[in-house]
């Protein structure tokens, strides 16, 4: 059984149908990617995994669960973790806190009025732990909003990894990236694999390809292939579609 | 911030600001001011700070706190008359009057964010305004609550007269203490960083598993509850309760103070906003009584070349951008 699996969702928004009837189904321990065109539904069906959006009819399933309609913040306890394509840090906070503040123990004490915050040297420690892994280990003191653009998305995998997520979705991390970003990305990513249930929403077919072991396309709102990243590269549909280029 | 988020209870600045207001009684007269203001003074100092939680610490903007700060006046006022003539019971229903009404608004507009959010509170304030002019059996409605005694502060076989003005400064002074020092470790501990997580970007600390509702709900009731201690002790400095400091302009009033003093960059803002506030309505108000003209043109140009205010005069200039200002 998949450790995520969504099942005939419906989402419209108005008179305007946009998402339809989609099923997927993430297995633990694997990267799988989400590609599309703009537009064709990718961040909505993401937001409608991660609770942000409530579907009209379907249900998402997690670790044997049903999280259908839970708000973001009981999906996230329950061990899923984004990133935003749009950047979505806590800007006036240093890179250390931006991580400590999302770490299950600090929103454990969350409660607490009159002790010390981020005191623990556990929690310390943690935390450089998460940002050594993403390469942010030199920049624990820098306010996140003076981050270069590339250090800003690692700081986003960091504050998402910091939940100690079972599954993390990244919604377009290469998104405004240079090559050597990119190639840094990749590289984080690929660090991960295995680590942690992968999900990716991405544009870069290369970046995909190399990394995902299944993908589905989604257009029109509607999951229209699914399978290896050498399946897709033989399906007609893909093959003829601007995506099949590209890939 | 390598080594944790340590900072300590207490520091100078903290240590110094109380040592200046214990010597106002001792100078206030021979600058040609009077006892009574430094009593104002201190009251609305506990009120800036209680409303700052909301505004400068949870970026939560509120514009009708004075109906805490009413609800806490005439919540001592109320139970002095009808319950018990005790400073300490009347002051703990004075909290939790506001508490409850902080409580109420709290319920209805915790989901909310930005210029939704103001003009629920905006709505709300009117509503407990209203209530406060209309209910004349038990407000007294606009003539207000008259002759509310100032109790004496009984601790254990020890009673302090409050009667003076200069005694009723030391109380309050002992009270504005408790409050900062509290309010300080709540901004600086787990809870206080999780609603400047939540001001900064309410979307992410939901995707980081908080609840947001309940911590801006909670602080909301904490701040009105503060607010109604500040009532309560204003009550009982001016021996009346009416329901003008529940409206809407009176709610601006704790706004301009917290704003003009730097409470969005700075801690101790808000005091530095009262005082200015207190002393320019009399010192100006003694030369004209468009006194607010005034003080309203500083509070523009405030906005408009120092959006940090006064008190992001004291800061080093990385550090006194505010974020509304970005």
């Amino acid at each position: 059984m998949a450790l995520f699996e969504a099942r005939e969702l419906h989402l419209r928004f108005g008179d305007r149908v946009v998402l339809e009837n989609i099923s997927l189904a993430f297995e633990a321990g694997c990267l799988s990617g989400i590609m599309g065109p703009n537009g064709a539904g990718k961040t909505t069906c993401f937001n409608v995994l991660t609770g942000r959006y409530r579907p009209d009819r379907g249900r998402v399933m997690f670790d044997g669960a049903d999280i259908t309609g839970r708000s973001p913040q009981a999906i996230a306890r329950l061990g899923i973790a984004r990133s935003f394509q749009l950047m979505n840090l806590f800007d006036e906070f240093t890179v250390f806190e931006n991580v400590a503040i999302a770490l299950p123990q600090t929103r454990k004490r969350g409660a607490d009025p009159i002790g010390v915050a981020y005191g623990d040297a556990a929690l310390v420690a943690e935390v450089h732990e998460i940002l050594d892994t993403v390469g942010l280990g030199e920049r624990v003191d820098q306010i996140a909003k003076s981050l270069p653009y590339g250090e800003r998305r690692a700081l986003e995998i960091a504050v998402a990894l910091a939940s100690r997520p079972k599954l993390l979705f990244l919604d377009e991390p290469t998104a405004g990236l240079g090559s050597d970003g990119r190639a840094r990305l990749a590289e984080l990513v690929h660090r991960l694999k295995g680590q942690v249930t992968l999900v990716v929403i991405e544009h870069d077919m290369e970046f995909l390809f190399s990394l995902a072991d299944v993908i589905s396309v989604i257009h029109w709102g509607q999951v229209i292939a699914q399978g290896s990243p050498a399946e897709l590269r033989t399906n007609p549909w893909v093959k003829n579609s601007n995506l099949g280029k590209l890939a | 911030m390598r080594s944790g988020h340590r900072v300590p209870t207490l520091t100078p600045a903290m240590i110094a600001i109380w040592a200046a207001f214990a010597t106002v009684p001792l100078w206030i007269e021979h600058i040609g001011l009077y006892q009574y203001l430094g009593v104002e003074i201190l009251i609305f100092a506990t009120y800036a700070l209680a409303y700052n939680l909301v505004l400068g610490h949870s970026g939560l903007p509120s514009f009708g706190h004075g109906a805490f700060f009413g609800l806490g006046a005439y919540g001592f006022g109320l139970a002095q008359f009808h319950l018990v003539a005790d400073l300490w019971f009347c002051l703990g229903a004075a909290v939790a009057a506001a508490a409850l009404g902080g409580a109420i608004v709290a319920a209805f507009i915790s989901h909310r964010r930005g210029i939704y959010y103001s003009l629920l509170t905006i709505a709300f304030g009117q509503v407990f305004w209203f209530i406060a002019i209309k209910s004349h059996a038990i407000t007294g409605g606009e003539d207000g609550l008259l002759k509310i005694a100032r109790l004496p502060a009984r601790l254990g076989v020890v009673s302090f007269d409050l009667t003076h003005n200069i005694s009723l400064f030391y109380f309050v002074l002992a009270v504005f203490v408790a409050v900062s020092l509290l309010l300080w470790r709540l901004v600086h501990s787990p809870f206080g960083r999780v609603l400047k997580a939540i001001k900064q970007n309410e979307t992410r600390a939901r995707f980081v598993g908080y609840d947001v509702w309940r911590y801006k709900a909670a602080v909301l009731v904490l701040s009105a509850g503060l607010s109604g201690l500040a009532g309560g002790l204003f009550a009982m400095a001016q021996s009346s309760a009416f329901p003008d400091v529940m409206s809407l302009h009176y709610s601006g009033y704790i706004v301009m103070m917290t704003l003009v003093g730097g409470g969005l960059v700075t801690f101790w803002g808000p005091v530095l906003g009262a005082i200015v506030f207190l002393l320019a309505r009399d010192v100006i108000g003694a030369f004209t009584t468009g006194w607010m003209l005034w003080f309203g043109m500083l509070f523009v140009a405030l906005v408009v070349y120092r959006p940090e205010g006064l008190g992001g005069l004291f800061l080093r200039p990385a550090r006194a951008k505010p974020a509304a200002a970005k």
